[in-house]
C-alpha cells in the first residue's frame, strides 16, 4: 500500500481511501477521487510540487501533503470494478 | 460598489404572471462547464467568461431576451461540484438554487449544464439537482468538441436514465438552443408536465437516485449511467498535454512565464506609447477646434483648461490600457492562468497563502474590485481575508496612467540589449514587482500573526487549452474601454470641476478694481495644498501633488487629471505639456517617490467598499487603508532621500 504522493510521474494507482477531513474528502470525491478510481501522476510543477494527477479524464493539481493522505494500491492488480472505471476513464 | 469600476447594474425582474406559470429559470453546473457563455447566449448580456474554474462568483440575473422570452428571468450561478458547498461561491449557488437567497427569486425550472468532455464526473451533480424535483433540462455543452474529438453519447438513453430531457448544445457556437426554447414553452403554461419533455417519447419511470450526499455511491451511479448510455469520452487531452510539456517544463516553464511578462511591458511601451501620444494629439486638437466656439473668459477656462485638460490627460492612456487587457484576456481565455497558478504555488506556499489565492491576485492586475470578489473560491476564511487584504498591492490598471505619465516625464528613453529592453519598461516592471513583493511580504506577516490557520489544501483543476476567439477578446476590450471612458466622464469630470472652482475662489479685487480669480497659490485649493505641504515635503512632493494625493483617494487615475487641471489652470505652466510642467516642478527623487507611493497606497474608494462588503466589517478596510498609507509614506520617504543623495 502506498500513498498518492509516492507515485512517480507516469505511474498509476487505484485509490483505496482518503484520510482527510470530511469536507475536503467530500470535495475531492466529487472531483473524481473516489475509492477504486484510477489515478495517474501526470507531471510535477516546475518547483517539484504540486503534482498534476489525472482522474476521470480531468487534470487536478494537489500539494504533496494532500496527496500524501490518499492511499492507493498497485494498478496492475486489476479488479473487475477498476477495469470498468478505467474503461470509463478512457 | 460605490463607483466606476465594475459596478453591477441593478436588475428589475418582470411582474409575476397571474397563473403561477414559469417565471424564473436557473443555470447550474460544475465549474468551467460554460454556464456563463450559455447565460450570455440566452440573455444577450455580456457576463465575463474565461477559461478557468471560478470566473463567476455570485449570482447574476437577466431576461431571456436572447431567445425571445423576455418574460422569463434567468439566473447564472457560480459552478459547484456538489450541493454540499465547500467554498463561499458554491454556498451562494446552492442557496439561490434552493430559493433561500434573500432578494433573488426562487427558481421554478433548472438548466443543468454539463461539460460533455468529462461527462462521467459531471453526472455526479445531476443526482442531487434532479432530486430537487424542479423541471430540469440537461444540457450537454461543448458537444461539438466532443464529437469532433471522437466522443459519443446516446442522449435519448441518457434522458431515460435521468427521467429528464437531455439536449446536446454548444454555447460558444449557439447550436442546439432550440431545445431550451421548446423546454421553456412546454413548462410556460403553468400546467404540470411529466418530466420527459423534448418530444423524444421517453417514458417517465421512477428514478433510482443514489444516496444523496454520499460521494462514493453518487460516483458509482454516475459511472453506471454513463456506461449504460454509451458515453465515450473524447481523446482530447493530447494537445493540452503536449503544450503542458513545454509550458510546465521544469526549466522552460518558468522561463517562458518571465519572457511573457517582459514582452507585455515592452509592448505596452514600444507599441502603446506612440499610440497614446497620437491619441493625445488628437484630443488636444479636438480642444483647439472647440476653443473659438466658446466666449473667452471663465467659461472657456472652465471647459478647456479645467475639464478638458483634466479628462484628456487620463484618456490618452486608453490605447495602453487596452493593450494590457488584450494580454490579460489571452491569458485567461487560453487556460494558461491555472498553469501560472501552479508554477507560482511554491511562492504562495512560502508566504502561507493558499495556492488558489494566485488567480484572484493575478486578476488584481486589472482591477482589485473583481479580484477581491474572486477570493470567494478560497475555502478557508482566514486565507481568504489575507488574500483580500493584500490584493490592492497588485498593480491595477488605474495605476497605469500615473506610472506612464511620470515615467515618460522623468525616465530617459534608453534601451539595452540592442533595443530589446528599454529602461522605461524596466522601471515599470520594477513598480509591478514592488507591488507584488509588498503583497507577498504582507501576506507572510498576516499569515504568521493575526490570520494564522492550518494549511488548507490546494486543489486546482487544470482546464484544457482553448484558442481565444477574436470575438470574445474584442468584446472584453470594448467593455473595458467603456468602463475607462465612463470613469473619465463621471468621477474624473466631477473632481475636475470641483478643482477648477476651488482654484478660482475666493474672488479678489484687482488693482484695476475688477473682481477676478486669485493667484492659484492664494485660491482655496492653493491654501489647502499649502496647509498639507509640510506633511508631504519630506517625500519630495509639492502642494499640487498634495492636492492630487487627496483627490486620488477616490480613484488613482484622478491623480493624473488633477495634475492636468492644476497645471492647466496655472498661467505659469498653461502653455506647457503636462510632462514638461512636471519636469519643471518636481525633482527626480520626488517623481520616483510618487510612483512608489502609488504602488503601495490604497487610493480607491471602490476597493474599500468591496472589502467592507466581503469582510462584513469596517475594521478590515480601515486597517488596510492605514497600513498601506504608512507603508507608502515610509517607502516614498526613503526613495526620495536615496535618489536625491545619488542623483540630486
Amino acid at each position: 500500500m502506498r500513498v498518492l504522493s509516492e507515485l512517480n510521474v507516469g505511474e498509476s494507482g487505484i485509490l483505496v481511501a482518503l484520510d482527510l477531513p470530511e469536507s475536503v474528502q467530500n470535495h475531492l470525491m466529487h472531483m473524481g477521487f473516489v475509492p477504486n478510481a484510477l489515478v495517474t501522476a501526470l507531471r510535477r510543477a516546475p518547483a517539484g510540487d504540486p503534482t498534476v494527477y489525472s482522474v476521470d479524464g480531468m487534470q487536478i493539481a494537489l500539494r504533496r501533503e494532500t496527496a500524501g493522505a490518499i492511499r492507493v494500491r498497485e494498478a496492475a492488480a486489476d479488479t473487475e470494478e477498476s477495469q470498468d472505471l478505467a474503461e470509463v476513464v478512457q | 460598489m460605490s463607483s466606476g469600476c465594475c459596478a453591477t447594474p441593478t436588475f428589475q425582474p418582470p411582474d409575476a404572471p397571474a397563473n403561477g406559470a414559469l417565471q424564473t429559470v436557473v443555470i447550474i453546473g460544475p465549474p468551467n462547464a460554460g454556464k456563463s457563455t450559455l447565460f450570455n447566449r440566452l440573455t444577450g448580456l455580456r457576463q465575463k467568461v474565461a477559461n478557468y474554474p471560478g470566473v463567476t462568483v455570485e449570482q447574476r440575473m437577466g431576461l431571456m431576451a436572447g431567445v425571445g422570452r423576455d418574460d422569463l428571468t434567468l439566473i447564472d450561478l457560480p459552478g459547484v461540484y456538489s450541493l454540499t458547498p465547500y467554498s463561499e461561491d458554491a454556498r451562494v449557488a446552492v442557496d439561490v438554487l434552493k430559493g433561500k437567497m434573500p432578494g433573488t427569486p426562487k427558481p421554478d425550472a433548472v438548466l443543468l449544464v454539463l461539460d460533455s468532455l468529462h461527462l462521467t464526473r459531471q453526472l455526479m451533480l445531476a443526482a442531487p439537482v434532479l432530486a430537487l424535483g424542479l423541471p430540469t433540462l440537461v444540457l450537454l455543452n461543448m458537444s461539438d468538441l466532443m464529437e469532433s474529438r471522437g466522443g459519443t453519447i446516446d442522449s435519448l438513453k441518457l434522458a431515460r436514465e435521468l427521467g429528464a430531457p437531455v439536449a446536446q448544445v454548444s454555447a460558444v457556437r449557439g447550436t442546439g438552443l432550440d431545445a431550451v426554447t421548446l423546454f421553456l414553452n412546454q413548462h410556460s403554461t403553468g400546467k404540470k408536465h411529466s418530466a420527459n419533455g423534448n418530444g423524444n417519447g421517453a417514458v417517465a419511470k421512477p428514478l433510482t437516485l443514489p444516496v444523496l450526499g454520499n460521494a462514493a455511491s453518487t460516483h458509482t451511479w454516475a459511472a453506471q449511467v454513463s456506461r449504460r448510455t454509451g458515453y465515450r469520452a473524447p481523446l482530447s487531452a493530447e494537445n493540452s498535454r503536449k503544450l503542458d510539456n513545454i509550458l510546465l517544463h521544469r526549466v522552460w516553464g518558468p522561463l517562458l512565464f518571465l519572457v511573457v511578462v517582459i514582452a507585455v511591458f515592452e509592448v505596452v511601451f514600444s507599441i502603446g506609447q506612440p499610440l497614446s501620444d497620437g491619441f493625445g494629439d488628437l484630443l488636444a486638437r479636438a480642444g483647439d477646434l472647440v476653443r473659438p466656439l466658446l466666449p473667452s473668459g471663465w467659461l472657456q477656462s472652465l471647459v478647456l483648461d479645467g475639464a478638458w485638460k483634466g479628462i484628456s490627460s487620463v484618456l490618452v492612456f486608453l490605447p495602453q490600457i487596452l493593450l494590457l487587457f488584450l494580454f490579460i484576456g489571452i491569458l485567461e481565455d487560453s487556460g494558461y492562468l491555472a498553469r501560472a497558478a501552479l508554477i507560482a504555488d511554491r511562492v504562495m506556499r512560502t508566504t502561507g497563502l493558499n495556492g488558489k489565492a494566485f488567480i484572484p491576485l493575478l486578476s488584481g492586475y486589472a482591477c482589485a474590485v473583481p479580484a477581491i470578489m474572486a477570493t470567494r473560491t478560497i475555502e478557508n476564511k482566514r486565507d481568504r481575508f489575507a488574500t483580500i487584504l493584500v490584493t490592492p498591492f497588485m498593480t491595477c490598471s488605474a495605476r497605469l496612467p500615473v506610472y506612464m505619465l511620470l515615467i515618460a516625464a522623468f525616465i530617459p528613453n534608453i534601451t539595452y540589449m540592442h533595443g530589446v529592453i528599454g529602461l522605461r519598461a524596466l522601471v515599470m516592471m520594477g513598480l509591478y514587482l514592488a507591488g507584488f513583493i509588498a503583497a507577498m511580504t504582507t501576506a507572510f506577516l498576516l499569515k504568521s500573526s493575526i490570520l494564522k490557520s492550518s494549511d488548507a489544501p490546494f486543489i486546482l483543476e487544470l482546464p484544457q487549452y482553448r484558442m481565444p476567439t477574436v470575438r470574445s477578446l474584442a468584446l472584453r476590450l470594448v467593455d473595458r474601454g467603456r468602463v475607462f471612458v465612463r470613469q473619465a466622464g463621471t468621477i474624473i469630470l466631477a473632481v475636475t470641476l470641483v478643482l477648477w472652482v476651488g482654484a478660482h475662489l475666493p474672488l479678489v479685487h484687482t488693482s484695476t478694481g475688477v473682481m477676478s480669480g486669485p493667484e492659484l497659490a492664494d485660491s482655496l485649493i492653493g491654501r489647502m495644498g499649502h496647509f498639507i505641504e509640510p506633511a508631504i515635503a519630506p517625500l519630495g512632493f509639492n502642494w499640487k501633488v498634495g492636492i492630487g494625493l487627496i483627490s486620488s483617494v477616490l480613484a488613482r487615475e484622478v491623480m493624473v487629471s488633477t495634475m492636468g487641471t492644476l497645471y492647466g489652470t496655472d498661467p505659469g505652466t498653461q502653455a506647457l505639456s503636462l510632462q514638461n510642467a512636471l519636469q519643471h516642478d518636481i525633482t527626480l527623487g520626488g517623481a520616483l517617490a510618487l510612483m512608489i507611493f502609488f504602488a503601495f497606497a490604497m487610493q480607491c474608494t471602490s476597493t474599500m467598499a468591496v472589502v467592507r462588503r466581503e469582510t462584513n466589517s469596517w475594521k478590515w478596510p480601515a486597517f488596510q487603508f492605514a497600513y498601506m498609507l504608512v507603508l507608502a509614506y515610509g517607502a516614498a520617504f526613503v526613495v526620495n532621500h536615496v535618489v536625491t543623495a545619488f542623483f540630486g
